[in-house]
This record gives C-alpha cells, structure tokens and sequence, in this order.
C-alpha cells in the first residue's frame, strides 16, 4: 500500500463531503420552523426579541450565503455554535462522542463476538439442527427493530425484574468496582439491543461466506492432509471468509450509529445520535451539519480503513 | 360587593379588627378567593404574609441526591437567553429572582427581604414605580456579596438590544436605579398595576454583575459563565452537559436556613414522556418528572406501581378553538383573512352561538384528556381573582338547531345548512398531536348533527406554531375558518395576555404576523376596557375590567374554551413540594424535602 493511494482516496472523498455539506443544508433550510418558535407562542416575549435573534445569528440572509459563511468557517476549523445552546458545535460533538464511540463499540464486539463463532459452525455444519436454530434466531434479531427489543428490554429487565436501571447516565458517581459494576449495569441493554441486531445480520453472511469457502479445494486439500476439523476450520476457513465480512461490518459502522440513534433516545444515552435528533427538532443547524458531516466523514473513514484490511486479510489484493 | 364596601373591610383588616384568615375567607365567600383578597390587601396597605411553608427538617443536607428528570433537558444556563421553560428550569438551579410565583398566584419573596406594598413604602402611591428591599447577607457562589448593583446590572444587560436577551419584554420600558446597596426602585413609564414582572420568577433570574459585565451586549456568547452558572441558589454548579445532564451539590452557605435537604441535584435530559413517568411511578429511579403530556389513563395505570403520585397543577393555559372573523378564501393585497373582509357566515351570531353549542367540553375532557384538562366555560379561567362568574358553558345540539332555524339558516339537499347561496362549510385546523384530532372528530360529528359540514385539517407542529411569514398553514396567519391551540397568560396576572384581542394587534401581513389578535376580531367596546384596565390601579375595580374583557370575548364567542391545560408531574411519594401553575416547577426547590 502506498501513501499516493491514501492521498488520492482522502483526495477523492472532498467533493463527495462538499456535496453532502449542500445537499444538507439546502434541506434544513427548506424545512419549516426555526430555532426561536418556541418564543412566538409566549405572550410576555416581544416579537422584536425574536426578530433581534434572528438577525444576530444571521438566520434572515440568503441560503447561499449562509452556506458560504458556514463553508468559509468550516474550512478554517471553525465549526461554528449551536442557535440553541450558544456553545461550539465541536465542542458539543465531543462532549457526546466518548458515550457513543463506546455503546457502539462494545456493541460492535458483541456482534462480532457472537456472529463469528456461530456462522462458521453453522456452516460447518449445515442443515443440521444447530445450524437450524442459529438460523431461525438470526432471524427474528434482525427482524424485530431496536425499537421495540429495546422496549421489551426494559418492561422486562427494568419494571418486572427491576434488575437494571433503565435510564444511562454519563457521570455514574463512584470509582473502582462500584463503578464499573454501574457502567455494566447501565449497559448492558442498551448495548445488547444494538450487539444482537447487529449480530443477527452478521451471523448470516458469516455462514454462507464460510460455506463458500468450505467448498474450496484447498479446504478438501487441508483435510485430506489430515488436518483436525478445528484447525482446518480456524486456520484456512475463517480467514478467508472473513473478507466480505470485513466490508460489510467496516460499511455497516456508520449506520449502526443511524441505528444507535433510536437506541439512545430509549434509553436516554447521551451520544451523537440523541443530539442528532434534538438538534434537528430544534432546527439548530450547524448542529446538525456539523453532526452530520461527522457521520458523512465516518462513511469515508470506514471504507478506507475495510480497504486496508483488504491488504492484510488477503496480500494478493493490490492498491494503486 | 361594592368597592366602598370592600374598602371598608379592608381598613378593618388594617386595623387590626379583623384578622387576615377572616378576610380572606369573606372573599373567598364573594367567590374572590384567597390570592385575589392578599392582593387587595397588599395594595390596600396591608402587608402580604410572608409564606410560612412547614418545611420539617432541622439541618441542610443529609437528603442524598435529588433526581429530576427532564425529558427535554436544558441546553443552555443563561436565564436571559432561555428559549424554553427547560432553560428557564435549569438556570433556575442555580439563579433565583427577587420573587416567585406560589400555587396560588401570590408572590413569595426570594432575594427580596419583603414584598413591596403600599404600607411599606414599596409601591408608590400613583403606582409609576415600585421599590425592592434585598435580602442582606446572600453570597454568589463564589463567595462575593449580591448587592443592588447586580440587580441593576441585569436591568441594563436585559434591556441592550445587543444581547438580544429574551428576557428583554421585562425591561425594556422601565428604568431601574440603586437607591442604596441594598435597596432598588423600578421606574414605569406609566401608573403600572402589574408591577410584578421585572426580577420576577423566570424573567427575573439574577445573574452575577462581577461576571457579566465584561461580557454584554455583542460579546454575551463569550462569557464563560454562560455554561458554569455562579448564583444565589441552593446548589453550586458541578457539571453541565447540553441536553443532557446538569448537576449541582449542596451550598454551604445558602442564604435560608437549614435549607437545601438534598447532598446533590441531577437534572436529567433525554428521552419521551412516557418512559420519564414511568423512572418515576414505576420503578422510582428518578424524583420527579415534569411535563408529563401522556395520556391520564397511562398516568393512572403507571401511578398502580405505588413508588410516586401524579400532581396535576392548574396555570393559565387553555385550549379553545377560535374563529375567524374575516374571510379566509378571498385574497385582497396578497394576504388571505384580511382586516379588510369579513367572513360571509361566521360573521353571523347566531351561528357562532350555535358553534359555542356543539363543542362538547365534558366528553373531552373525560374521554381525552382526563386530569389532564377540565372543561371550563373562561377564556381566562386562573388565578380565581380573575374568573367569570356569570359565563357557563352547555353541549346542546337541539338548542343550536333551534338557533340556526330561527336565524334562517335552512338544511339543504346533503344536510348542510344554507342562507343566501352560503353554506356552513368550515375548515378546522389544529397542529398535529393526537387529543387534538380526538377533538376535532367529536366536534365535527356534533357539528354533522346540526348541519354544519367541518373539513379537518392537521397541520405538523413545527409548522403550526412556527413564525414563517412565508407559509399560509402558522396559526398566525389564520388561513382557515376554525383553530385550535393552547395558550394562556404565563404570569398570574392576564393583563398583557388579553392584548390578544385588541383592535390594534390584528396579525397581518402588514405587521408580518406578529400582532397578537389573531381571530380578527375588532371590539371598541374591548378596546375601551383594555386602555382603562391598562392603568387602573385599584385591584378591585380592574379584576372586574379583566373579567369583563374575558365575558366579551366569551359572549361574542371570539374564541370557545375547550379544556384547561394545567402541568402534570410525577413525584415520589416521599418528596414534600410545593408547585406553581404560574412558575418553574422547581420555583420553591430549596424547601423540597423527602419525608422518610
């Protein structure tokens, strides 16, 4: 791999993020409402407050020019502040991004965790009743949305059993065992709803890549050589099956945190997504722009990153 | 009973020949009730009690952590730019006003020593000015003194066009000067009769001069503590997470003794309604949830786990339908329901009348909304002082048939009655939310019934209620036959509200929409009342203007009541608390304590 490769791909992403960063804003600025309706409906704010607000954060100025304006800024490093909080965009998105990077992560390995093991034996052994119920659960998990595992999650766990709390806080008090017996606790749901979902998917591609590959001659090869079942399967299978694996977990990362979004406001999990969600109710938009670009510029990141492993999983692929 | 009468008694109170229990109980008995009779004492020079809430512990601290939950959780920290009421809350966590608003309407002072009133000098005799005394011996959190200087600071940081504070319709018309360090007089431009609103509840949080003063006007974005309040309150700022999280512990040196009971507070963001009552009647994870629009019968169902209760209080707010007094389907100068038009059938009373008979308040209120909102027959229902009497409201279909009959409204060949080639066909608009459609349909099929056709029509929220000059469906613009919303005064005195029917407020192009009499409807008559209840100082005499404006509006059916909108909250069933309709929830949070 080269660093000329690496340039020209960050290289290429700048017009897929420039059009992104219009589409985006052109769209939140056709959508009704703005950041101070809430003041129109009180009787005690003067319509002027309103007015004075607005022409303070430049919300009466065209919509190219408050593009630029934002470009301009943007391209400086300044992401601009939030209508609603008066804070800094970045400032905010960090606040939330410790939160999020780990629900999802953890989720992520979950997934993993659980889809790995069980596609290759699946595929190891296919048709066979373990196979049958591993398929069946896969697709119920993927079947049933987060939302609503997510709530039968709670009525279960949080309100029948009273096992955990249902409410995810990110400045759980205490230290030591205390308290990361509190982050399991506060967790676990959250982090399962997302883990199994994504699990579920996985363990499908999982086996029917593993299964391809089985069928190799190599795989005949390997065995007839002697080799056990456990080291043909660990050592020659899953590696190989593993590549489209890769794609698609490294293509799926940015929707799990689409997904995390509905995820977060259920279990009131301080990250991007809930931030998401109230900025664009609130019409805050550099906000969501800059919440958004994140998302747009994780997309890229991504993509590089299950191209990389291309080249480790497998030297025969080439980059130029 | 006559103002002479009333006078009277009061000078009985004042000297001593009645106690203030007995007034207020004759009061109650001429249906005035006891804010209303506090009031007029207060101006008839008898000092206001200062309220005495039995708060029971003997020592600050030792209540663990207090956690409230906020489904919308506050975003930023600064009172004078709170957009919301989850701002104003969480800057109320830590900045307190010179005054708040109890559950009764009546004003309890916080950073005042004592409520001005006539007696003690405070409220000047042609009502143009009024004078604070501030509590002596409070401390900021950072340790430096609150003196007179921080309260005019506020005034002149408010009032810049610069700061573009929301806070601003509270100070822009009056003058404040320091009279001392410890003493303020505020300056009307004219005799002012409410002169409770500068430095009261959420408009008037006082926030730090040594702080601030760098940083007013074009530079208020940069104050760094905009996100680390320093105030006067019973908790000192720990952590702020926008949206999300904001934290206090305990102050040390709060300036009520044996107060606050609670180690630490939490103010909780995130989440729906819903799940917020349940972390609190069902499994108790949090205090206290606010703002619970969530349908009674789930309050009630949740409310059967026993850990809280459900505490409804009654504000000002109300939900009534509104009609347009000009016509919404001609256009004349690029606007639609212009002044200039009238509507060809709503114009008529008697179908107004009819329309007023056909709204069935108890079924919506039993089958809808539930404690959630009780049907009333007052455009301005709360505090009591200032609620009709003589108004009541009916469900009538064979009345209203009756009324159209005789007014030569006649069926024709579908059903819909017709006069003069005009037929009651009316659009009904509201915003999108589900009691609100529950309402249109039990209104429509009572409407069918008496021959008048209603077209429904549902309008997203964020449309509905936003201010976009450019789009026909705001509910300012009005571009319909029929609306529905909630409103109501925010503060306890219905004053400034009940501008919403002046003649020189109509909402129109010409204004951008920003007037506030959006029915169009043109009274001299109320106009009349509204000039001379604006600079009438005898409370007496201008509760019965107030009153009489309500009964115009009402009796003219400008706009029908539906139901009530009071707040609805979920506490534990341990916490001992006193809310106000007419303020934050936590206005009193300082005297919250748990009984264990």
């Amino acid at each position: 791999m080269s660093g000329a490769y690496l340039l020209r791909r960050i290289l290429l992403a700048i017009p897929a993020m420039l059009g992104i960063s219009v589409i985006l804003f052109t769209v939140l600025a056709l959508a009704p409402g703005d950041p101070f309706g809430e003041l129109v409906s009180n009787p005690n704010v003067p319509a002027s407050v309103q007015a004075a607000l607005r022409a303070k954060f430049g919300l009466d100025d065209p919509v190219w020019q408050r593009y630029l304006h934002w470009l301009v800024a943007m391209l400086h490093g300044d992401w601009g502040f939030s209508f609603v909080s008066r804070i800094n965009v970045d400032t905010l998105i960090l606040q939330r991004l410790p939160v999020t990077i780990a629900v999802i992560g953890a989720s992520q390995v979950l997934a993993i965790m659980i889809a790995v093991p069980v596609g290759v034996l699946a595929a190891a052994r296919p048709y066979s009743l373990f196979d049958q119920v591993a398929n069946t659960l896969a697709f119920i998990g993927f079947s049933l949305p987060t939302f609503f595992t997510g709530l039968l999650m709670i009525l279960l766990f949080s309100i029948r059993l009273n096992w955990l709390p249902f409410v995810f806080r990110a400045d759980l008090p205490g230290a030591g065992w205390a308290w990361w017996w509190g982050e399991l606790q506060q967790s676990i749901m959250p982090v399962a709803v997302l883990g199994l979902y994504q699990g579920a998917s996985l363990v499908r591609f999982v086996r029917s890549s593993a299964m391809d590959v089985i069928k190799l001659d190599y795989v005949t090869t390997a065995r007839s050589k002697g080799i056990g079942q456990r080291r043909v399967l660990i050592r020659h299978v899953v590696r190989n099956a593993l590549i489209p694996v890769v794609t698609l977990v490294a293509l799926q990362m940015p929707v799990v945190f689409g997904g995390a979004i509905i995820t977060e406001q259920i279990f009131r999990v301080p990250g991007i997504g809930s931030l998401l969600i109230a900025s664009i109710l609130s019409n805050d938009t550099p906000v969501v722009m800059g919440v958004t670009f994140v998302f747009a510029g994780l997309v890229v990141l991504f993509n590089l990153i299950a191209d990389i492993l291309y080249g480790w999983l497998d030297p025969r692929i080439a980059f130029r | 009973m006559e103002p002479q009468e009333l006078k009277g008694i009061i000078g009985q109170v004042k000297r001593g020949r009645m106690s203030r229990r007995a007034f207020i109980n004759r009061m109650l008995a001429v249906g005035l009730t006891a804010p209303m009779a506090t009031q007029l004492l207060a101006i008839g020079g008898v000092a206001m009690a200062q309220s005495a809430s039995p708060y029971k512990p003997t020592k600050a601290g030792g209540g663990g952590t207090l956690k409230l939950l906020w489904w919308q959780g506050p975003t930023l920290l600064n009172p004078h730019f709170a957009v919301g009421t989850k701002d104003q809350d969480g800057s109320r966590l830590f900045y307190e006003p010179l005054a708040a608003w109890n559950s009764t309407g009546d004003l309890v002072p916080i950073l005042a020593a004592e409520l001005p009133s006539t007696e003690n000098g405070g409220l000047a005799a042609d009502g143009k000015s009024v004078i604070w005394k501030l509590k002596k011996g409070v401390k900021w959190h950072d340790g430096q003194p609150f003196t007179a200087d921080d309260v005019v600071f506020n005034w002149s940081y408010a009032k810049d066009p610069a700061t573009a504070a929301v806070t601003a319709g509270s100070y822009n018309n009056i003058v404040v000067e320091k009279i001392d360090d410890y003493t303020v007089k505020v300056v009307f431009s004219k005799p002012s009769p409410f002169w409770a609103d500068a430095f009261v509840s959420s408009n008037g949080m006082i926030i730090p001069k040594h702080l601030f003063e760098n940083f007013s006007g074009d530079k208020s974005r940069d104050a760094p503590t905009n996100l680390k309040p320093v105030g006067t309150g019973p908790y000192l700022f720990k952590d702020f997470r926008p949206g999300d999280l904001v934290s206090g512990v305990i102050n040390p040196n709060y300036h009520q003794p044996n107060r606050p009971y609670f180690d630490a507070v939490e103010m909780k963001g995130g989440g729906d309604a819903a799940s917020a009552a349940r972390a609190v009647l069902q499994t108790g994870e949090y205090d206290f949830a606010w703002n619970l629009q969530v349908e009674d019968e789930v309050l009630t169902r949740l409310e059967a786990g026993g850990k809280g209760e459900v505490r409804v209080t009654e504000g000002g707010s109300i939900e009534h339908i509104q009609l347009n007094n000009t016509d919404p389907n001609v256009e004349v100068d690029g606007e639609r329901s212009s002044i200039k038009t009238k509507h060809p059938t709503l114009s008529d009373p008697a179908v107004r009348q009819a329309l007023s008979l056909l709204v069935d308040k108890d079924s919506v209120h039993k089958y809808i909304y539930g404690r959630g909102g009780a049907a009333t027959p007052n455009f301005i229902f709360n505090p009591k002082r200032f609620a009709s009497t003589t108004t009541k409201y009916e469900f009538n279909v064979d009345k209203a048939i009756a009324i159209l009959d005789k007014a030569g409204w006649v069926p024709g060949p579908d059903g819909t009655r017709a006069k003069d080639g005009k037929s009651l066909k009316y659009v009904f608009q509201t915003s999108i939310n589900q009691p609100r459609q529950k309402t249109q349909q039990i209104i429509k099929q009572a409407c069918k019934k008496a021959g008048i056709e209603i077209e429904i029509k549902a309008v997203t929220a964020s449309v509905f209620f936003s201010s976009d000059v450019a789009n026909p469906d705001t509910y300012p613009h009005f571009y319909t036959d029929l609306q529905m919303y909630t409103t109501g005064p925010i503060q306890p005195d219905p004053g400034l509200f009940l501008q919403m029917f002046l003649s020189t407020e109509v909402a129109q192009k010409a204004n951008k929409w920003q007037g506030r009499n959006i029915t169009r409807w043109q009274s001299p008559d109320y106009d009349k009342i509204f000039h001379e209840s604006e600079t009438e100082l005898d409370p007496v005499k201008r509760a019965a203007q107030l009153i009489q404006l309500n009964d115009l509006a009402i009796n003219n059916v400008v706009v029908i009541p539906v139901v009530t909108r009071p707040s609805v909250a979920a506490l534990n069933k341990q916490l001992k608390c006193e809310l106000s309709g007419f303020d934050s929830y936590i206005w009193d949070y300082a005297n919250w304590y748990k009984d264990v």
